[in-house]
């Protein structure tokens, strides 16, 4: 076996869905190969080569790379897949907008959003929104997959360096153009590896209103998540959506604010260690998988839970 | 310009599926069938291009069963010119399906093809990057907005770390996201109208094409289940809860 995992970073770090994603690997073989392509991405490679089970970089530093194309990336991995048994990728926007078009070009199938590596081609993976678990077994003489990042742990650093090798690239692509991104900074942390959520749903009734989360996550030092009608309403961003077709988490604690519960929600929230839910419609489906649930209306009891905030120490 | 958009039948997005006892799948046996929701959005885009007089003819395709062609007519219903059902009995994968959908971008050469970003079902998200990749064209996965200009297509893509903008050569492949527009309902005289609109029918074992599953489906099972919560009747027990018991606070 031998496993090439594409990274997906910022130029300066690697996501930590990509660590989780390396763990996958190392479950597979020993020898696991991590391409970073990037632009000025040198420190990139080298916190990289510290990380356990890494046995080697391979890194092309280029203009193109600096927001990556589909089409450059897929057309740079092409250049070494025939090395490998496996080819991973984190099951994010990047991993998956890669993936699938890599997957075509060397004909064979692809697997999204892998949560168990049973062997070397078998594996299973959430379908219909989680509602049911497929275990599927591929015959592709390469398996080229997604991993999904809350399934598996962060891979921890090791103390020798694995060697960095240069992978020269001449992009041909004519078909496609990267114009600008527009990303929320923010002090937060990331949905995906925080311990602590806090979420709001339409319940929050706008966007003014909706900053009462945004405060009461910055006490817990929590990550904010909405639902989808919260982002359709405008009240938050696109990246802070939670769910089937937003980010799936798995925070120690998930609190759920004025979100009803939808399947579509709930895929996303499932693997939450504890799931809190406040709301103040004592059917709303959201209470079948809370631990803790609590019906009652958050404007009338927010100064309550802020003085328990401050009581706590935070 | 001709547009293309493909079209899955799923199991209505209401429902709460039920996975069959023997472990070989999902219960879909009398249960309401529908447009992917995604596909849906990614129609509306197709028909808005037609309406602003950007796109000339606007063609929906299906791979499936006979059953498919329901879905095509209510896409018909919502303002599609005709249909084309890929017509196959076996089980189809996304690559078989993106093989599938490029014999017919070869033989219709559409300027654009939208598809949904994911099928609820299958939660795939992977046809149209692997029809991308078959055709050698651009892709603009998870779409919420376009704009065409002249010989290119800007679009806006819903990424992890918020909106991406990039330009497309055309022509090329778009998957649509939910914020690219909110689809509209057939009107009753659309429904009607729909009826007399062309649907070809294409037997896929004619297109001789691989549609083989490459992967092996072993077992379908239900999620672990979470445990029954409790009510918690005030935010100091509630945070009692959290904080003593729990110790996640
Ligand atoms: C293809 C598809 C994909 C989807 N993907 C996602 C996804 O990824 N993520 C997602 O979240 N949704 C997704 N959805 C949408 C999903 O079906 C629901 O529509 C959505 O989750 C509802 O959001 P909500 O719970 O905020 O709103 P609502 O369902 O309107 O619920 C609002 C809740 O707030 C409560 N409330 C109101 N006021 C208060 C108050 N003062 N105090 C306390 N509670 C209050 C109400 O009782 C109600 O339960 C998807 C839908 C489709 C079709
Ligand atoms: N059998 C099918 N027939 C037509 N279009 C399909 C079919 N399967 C998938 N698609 C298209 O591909 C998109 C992504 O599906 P998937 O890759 O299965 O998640 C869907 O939203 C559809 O637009």
């Amino acid at each position: 076996m031998s496993v090439l995992v594409i990274a997906e970073h910022d130029n300066q770090k690697l996501s930590t869905s990509t660590l989780s994603t390396i763990t996958a690997a190392t479950i597979l073989a020993s020898d696991v190969t991590l391409l970073i392509a990037g632009y000025d991405c040198s420190s990139v490679c080298e916190s990289a080569s510290r990380i356990a089970g890494v046995k080697k970089i391979i890194t092309s530093d280029i203009g193109c790379f600096k927001v990556p194309l589909a089409e450059d990336l897929v057309a740079l991995t092409q250049l070494i897949a025939n090395d490998y048994t496996h080819i991973l990728a984190p099951a994010s926007t990047f991993g998956k907008n890669v993936i699938p078009r890599l997957a075509a070009l060397l004909d064979v199938a692809a697997i999204t959003d892998v949560i168990l590596i049973e062997n070397d081609n078998t594996f299973k993976r959430p379908i219909y929104a989680g509602n049911a678990i497929a275990t599927v077994q591929s015959q592709d003489r390469v398996k080229v997959m997604t991993i999904r990042p809350t399934a598996f742990e962060s891979a921890p650093t090791q103390d020798s360096p694995a060697p960095i090798q240069t992978l020269g690239y001449t992009s041909q692509n004519t078909l496609s153009e990267f114009i600008a991104i527009e990303t929320h900074q923010s002090e937060r942390p990331e949905l995906t590896s925080a311990k602590i959520i806090i979420s709001g749903g339409r319940g929050l009734q706008n966007a003014e209103q909706f900053k009462i989360i945004e405060r009461l996550a910055d006490r817990l030092h929590a990550a904010v998540g909405a639902s989808r009608a919260a982002v359709d309403a405008g009240f938050v961003p696109n990246d802070y959506q939670v769910g089937q077709t937003g980010k799936v988490v798995a925070p120690d604690l998930y609190i759920a604010i004025g979100i009803s519960g939808a399947i579509q929600h709930l895929a996303g929230i499932k693997d939450s260690k504890i799931i809190v839910a406040i709301n103040k419609d004592p059917d709303a489906p959201i209470f079948e998988v809370a631990d803790y649930g609590l019906v009652a209306d958050f404007f009338a009891i927010l100064p309550e839970f802020e003085n328990v905030l401050t009581q706590l120490g935070y | 310009m001709k547009v293309l958009v493909a079209i899955k039948r799923v199991i209505d997005y209401h429902t709460k599926i039920r996975v069959k006892a023997d472990g070989s799948g999902v219960e879909t046996r009398n249960v309401k069938m529908a447009m992917n929701p995604f596909d849906e959005i990614a129609l509306e885009a197709a028909i808005r291009l037609k309406e602003a007089g950007q796109a000339s003819e606007v063609i929906v395709v299906s791979c499936g069963t006979s059953e498919c062609q329901e879905t095509l007519r209510a896409g018909l219903a919502m303002g599609a010119d005709r249909a084309i059902l890929i017509e196959t009995s076996e089980e189809l994968q996304p690559l078989a399906v993106a093989k599938l959908l490029n014999a017919v971008v070869n033989k219709e050469s559409p300027q654009l093809v939208f598809l949904g970003k994911q099928a609820i079902d299958d939660d795939a998200n992977q046809t149209g990057q692997m029809l991308a990749g078959l055709l050698n064209w651009a892709q603009g996965t998870f779409a919420s907005n376009i704009i065409i200009n002249n010989d290119k297509i800007e679009v806006e893509r819903e990424v992890d770390g918020g909106l991406e903008k990039v330009s497309l050569k055309l022509p090329a492949i778009v998957t649509a996201d939910l914020r690219l527009n909110e689809p509209r309902f057939p009107s009753l005289p659309n429904i009607m109208k729909a009826k007399q609109k062309p649907l070809e029918v294409i037997s896929a074992s004619s297109l001789n094409i691989d549609i083989k599953p490459r992967l092996t489906v072993l077992k379908i099972e239900s999620p672990p289940i979470r445990k029954q919560g409790v009510k918690v009747n005030t935010i100091n027990e509630l945070f009692n809860k959290l904080h003593v018991t729990e110790k996640v606070l």
